[in-house]
């Protein structure tokens, strides 16, 4: 803490003057950026539909409720077929990001100068670009179906597992590895004695807390035709069908709540 | 036979940690490698695996030159060699017996090792081992569930596991405290005795190596500043490897530990006598 | 040493990693078969329309090659502008928010009326994804970014201040225990005794947040929310696979930019 001397004694200040002038013009450059941005963003806003909220949300209500409960009966299929994109996803998601997560840990991958960065770019990809996103690329290439939900959800799970796994390669304790390859085991047993157990735990507890996550976006792809209970709630939108809007919603709510508990479950038996 | 001639390191940092080191260990002799903290003592060892790769220089096992293989010979002169760390270096999450079976992966294919179907006569060989170390009832166990001391001797039993026909050993009591570090010393002399392999052993300690080695070399700065039978140090001799020091002050201290064991012997002895007037 | 002497030719086998019951262990590991099984023959797959969709994917592969940021450029830009400018106002605005309501939830600091009403608006900020909360808000406050403005700031409530008070929960105590003994009131603990500790880590959040607010304002645009992601889902509709391919590469990097530049601020911060 700097004390400064002065002619009538040692004056105490929490941050030294240039700190403190730091600070300020640090919040003072996030308050100007907001009010332009603020600005810029509403120039195109009508501000009577913002007023009109209040009511809009009422009439929303009134014709939300009661639910429609016998909807339920046209769930099921797609609330099944929503589980299968997600496990399905994860699981060929989980394939290709493992060998994408040794080739980006910089212990373990074959070539630094090329298949590092490549390996790394991947991941940048994935992660930066949401399933959904994906589902709507994918869903005009191969037409709609599950089949894109399937393929967009491993590919945004490439990403995901890929880093966090990676992560946790360049974590591992390298005496181990050493004590491994001591004994004259090849490459393959190295990766297999030394490096898989170390990374084991965190790699399970990884892909299921995916599985989670992936459960939750599936329940969405069908907004842009990937199928699953979204398409459902895509077409009840269209008709302004709001009692059905909040069976599907309710129905998502639990299969959720429902996933985390298991993946929950399966994360402290795993560790 | 391990020969050393003339062995070089510099590390890419620039520090030069072996100069031009030489020495040539017999059948079934136990060298202790002493010197202070940073001399290359790790380095020289690491060498002759070539965990590290030397800069110069040769090492021979048995008159095959270990320097300058690679690929597939390289492995198959490691797994010739043991090494023991100061850390067990054990991996974790595997079993005792994982851990030691994994001292055959230099000699089975890769689909043995990754189905953990190894050839009967390795598994006979672990439980030897296991049995020599005493740790039989503790097959099953992850690696991570053992004491210090019990850890250490899984690393020992894995190296024995290789068939070596030599023995590397970095700091092995350095984790461990005065009693289990005799036993563990105790046991890597034994078993170098009766196997006629030669061993080098890193150590600090230097009572401790007096008490058990047969020869000992020391490294100042990465160079060799005595080579000589353990009765050889002398005062000179410790000042010329670690500086000058009381080293009166360690020699009783050395008598202390010597009396402590015996102590420790005694208490053993009794606690024995009580536990079968239980019984 | 030992009481069992070692016998020749004894078995060993790993024991199991994970299900130590043989009867659950297949068990589970028949019935994960069985629900694989039903689920790869429950795809329904129209290979025709696959092999139609070839030829789009090869343009769309060409197009993310040769990006096309020229053609609708203005478009892309006022996409890039709305989705940046609700990303810093949703941010800004949701810290403003989070940060009382993480206090209010911290088992440590609050009385239990306002943790329970804090908890549960953390919960039903949580409890749906930025996608359904956007249907909601366009619902009601109408096409275009404010709506997705308001989604982000709720979303960025859930977010922060769950993670802000379960940091608050796991501060040291003595520190709060050491002012409190100072005989400060309710504010002056939090300011000193509190605050310091969580600060660092509420700034790291409050730029991975930015981060996340980002990528999602990509995607709420696809139900109305304005934003890039509008912009790409028109380009979708018009099979303008040149303009999609370059609003993918600019989102890209943007994010790796975003990533980069927050980790030296962190950095620099503490
Ligand atoms: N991986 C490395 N890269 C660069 N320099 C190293 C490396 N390992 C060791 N050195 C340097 O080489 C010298 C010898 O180190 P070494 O580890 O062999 O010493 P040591 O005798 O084993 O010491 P200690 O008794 O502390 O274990 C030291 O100066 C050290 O800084
Ligand atoms: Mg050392």
């Amino acid at each position: 803490m700097p004390v400064t001397q002065t002619p009538s004694g040692p004056v105490w200040t929490r941050r030294t003057t240039t700190e403190q002038w730091a600070s300020w013009a640090g919040w003072l450059a996030v308050a100007v950026l907001f009010v332009i941005s603020w600005q810029v963003m509403n120039t195109n806003t009508i501000w009577s539909f913002v007023d009109d909220a209040p009511r809009q949300a009422g009439d929303l209500l009134s014709r939300s409720w009661p639910p429609r409960w016998s909807y339920v009966g046209n769930l099921w299929l797609p609330l099944w077929d929503t589980l299968n994109m997600a496990t399905l996803g994860t699981l060929i998601g989980t394939i290709l990001a493992v060998p994408t997560a040794f080739f980006a840990a910089r212990n373990t991958t074959p070539s630094v100068a090329i298949l590092r960065p490549v390996a790394l770019f991947v991941i940048v990809a994935s992660r930066s670009i949401n399933s959904l996103i994906w589902a709507l690329l994918l869903v005009a290439i191969l037409g709609p179906g599950i089949l894109a939900g399937i393929i967009a959800i491993a590919l945004r799970s490439i990403g995901f597992i890929g880093k966090l796994l990676y992560e946790a390669i360049e974590e591992i304790d390298e005496s181990q590895v050493e004590a491994i390859r001591a004994t004259g085991a090849g490459g393959w047993q190295v990766l297999d004695y030394g490096i898989v157990p170390q990374v084991l735990p965190a790699f399970a507890g990884i892909t299921v807390f995916r599985w989670d996550i992936n459960i939750r976006e599936s329940t969405i792809l069908g907004l842009v035709g990937a199928g699953g209970i979204g398409l459902q709630l895509q077409s009840s939108l269209n008709v302004l069908a709001w009692s059905q809007v909040t069976v599907i919603f309710a129905l998502i709510l639990v299969t959720v709540i429902v996933s985390e508990w298991v993946s929950g479950k399966v994360r402290t038996a795993i560790i | 036979m391990l020969r050393i001639d003339a062995l070089d390191k510099r590390y890419k940092t620039g520090d030069h940690a072996l100069k031009g080191v030489s020495f040539t260990v017999e059948r079934g002799q136990v060298v202790g490698l002493i010197g202070p903290s940073g001399a290359g003592k790790s380095t020289l060892i690491r060498c002759i695996n070539r965990l590290v790769e030397s800069s110069r220089g040769k090492v021979l096992l048995n008159d095959v030159e270990i320097t300058g293989m690679s690929g597939s010979g390289l492995r198959r002169m490691r797994r010739r060699i043991g090494m023991i760390f100061q850390e067990y270096a054990l991996v974790e999450r595997l079993t005792v017996m994982e851990n030691v079976l994994s001292g055959r992966l230099g000699y089975v294919p890769f689909w043995r090792s990754f189905l953990r179907r190894y050839p009967q006569a390795d598994v006979d060989k672990a439980f030897a081992l296991l049995d020599r170390v005493g740790l039989t009832d503790h097959v099953d166990k992850r690696a991570d569930a053992l004491s210090g001391g019990q850890r250490q001797r899984v690393g020992i039993a894995r190296a024995l596991e290789q068939d070596p026909e030599l023995l590397l050993v970095d700091e092995p009591t350095a984790s461990l405290d005065p009693k289990t570090s005799r036993q563990i010393m105790r046991l890597i002399c034994e078993v170098c005795r009766e196997r006629q392999l030669p061993a080098i052993i890193n150590i600090h300690d230097v009572s401790l190596a007096q008490m058990f080695v047969d020869r000992i070399i020391g490294l100042r700065a990465g160079e060799v500043v005595f080579d000589g039978p353990p009765d050889g140090l002398d005062h000179a001799a410790l000042t010329e490897i670690y500086g000058e020091e009381d080293w009166n002050q360690m020699r009783a201290e050395k008598e202390e530990d010597a009396r402590d064991e015996e102590d420790a012997a005694a208490f053993e002895a009794t606690r024995r006598e009580r536990m079968e007037g239980i019984a | 040493m030992s009481a069992t002497p070692p016998v020749a030719g004894r078995r060993w086998r790993r024991p199991p990693l994970f299900i130590q019951s043989r009867l659950w262990r297949w068990v589970i590991y028949s019935g994960v078969l069985v629900y694989l099984v039903l689920a790869v023959g429950s795809l329904e797959v129209d290979w025709q329309r696959v092999y139609a969709g070839l030829e789009r994917a090869q343009r769309f592969i060409g197009g993310f090659l040769v990006p096309d940021f020229v053609t609708r450029s203005d478009q892309i830009w006022r996409g890039m502008v709305e989705s940046l400018t609700m990303t810093v106002c949703a941010t800004v605005v949701g810290i403003a928010i989070s940060v009382p309501i993480g206090i209010g939830a911290a088992r440590n600091i609050a009385p239990w009326p306002v943790r329970v009403v804090c908890r549960a608006i953390i919960a039903v900020s949580r409890a749906f994804q930025e996608i359904v909360i956007a249907i909601l808000f366009v619902a009601m406050f109408g096409f275009g970014p404010f709506a997705g403005f308001v989604t982000l700031s709720f979303t960025t409530i859930g977010f922060l201040s769950k993670l802000l008070a379960d940091d608050i929960e796991e501060i040291d105590e003595s520190q709060a225990e050491a002012t409190r003994a100072t005989g400060a009131g309710w504010w002056q603990i939090v300011n000193y005794g509190v605050q310091p500790q969580v600060m660092p880590r509420l700034i790291g959040l409050s730029l991975y947040r930015l981060d996340i607010n980002f990528r999602e304002s990509a995607v709420i645009g696809i139900v109305g929310a304005g934003g890039i992601g509008a912009t790409l889902n028109t380009a979708m509709e018009r099979y303008d696979y040149d303009t999609a391919g370059a609003i993918l590469l600019l989102i890209i990097l943007l994010v790796m930019a975003a990533e980069y530049g927050s980790s030296h601020i962190r950095k620099w911060i503490q």
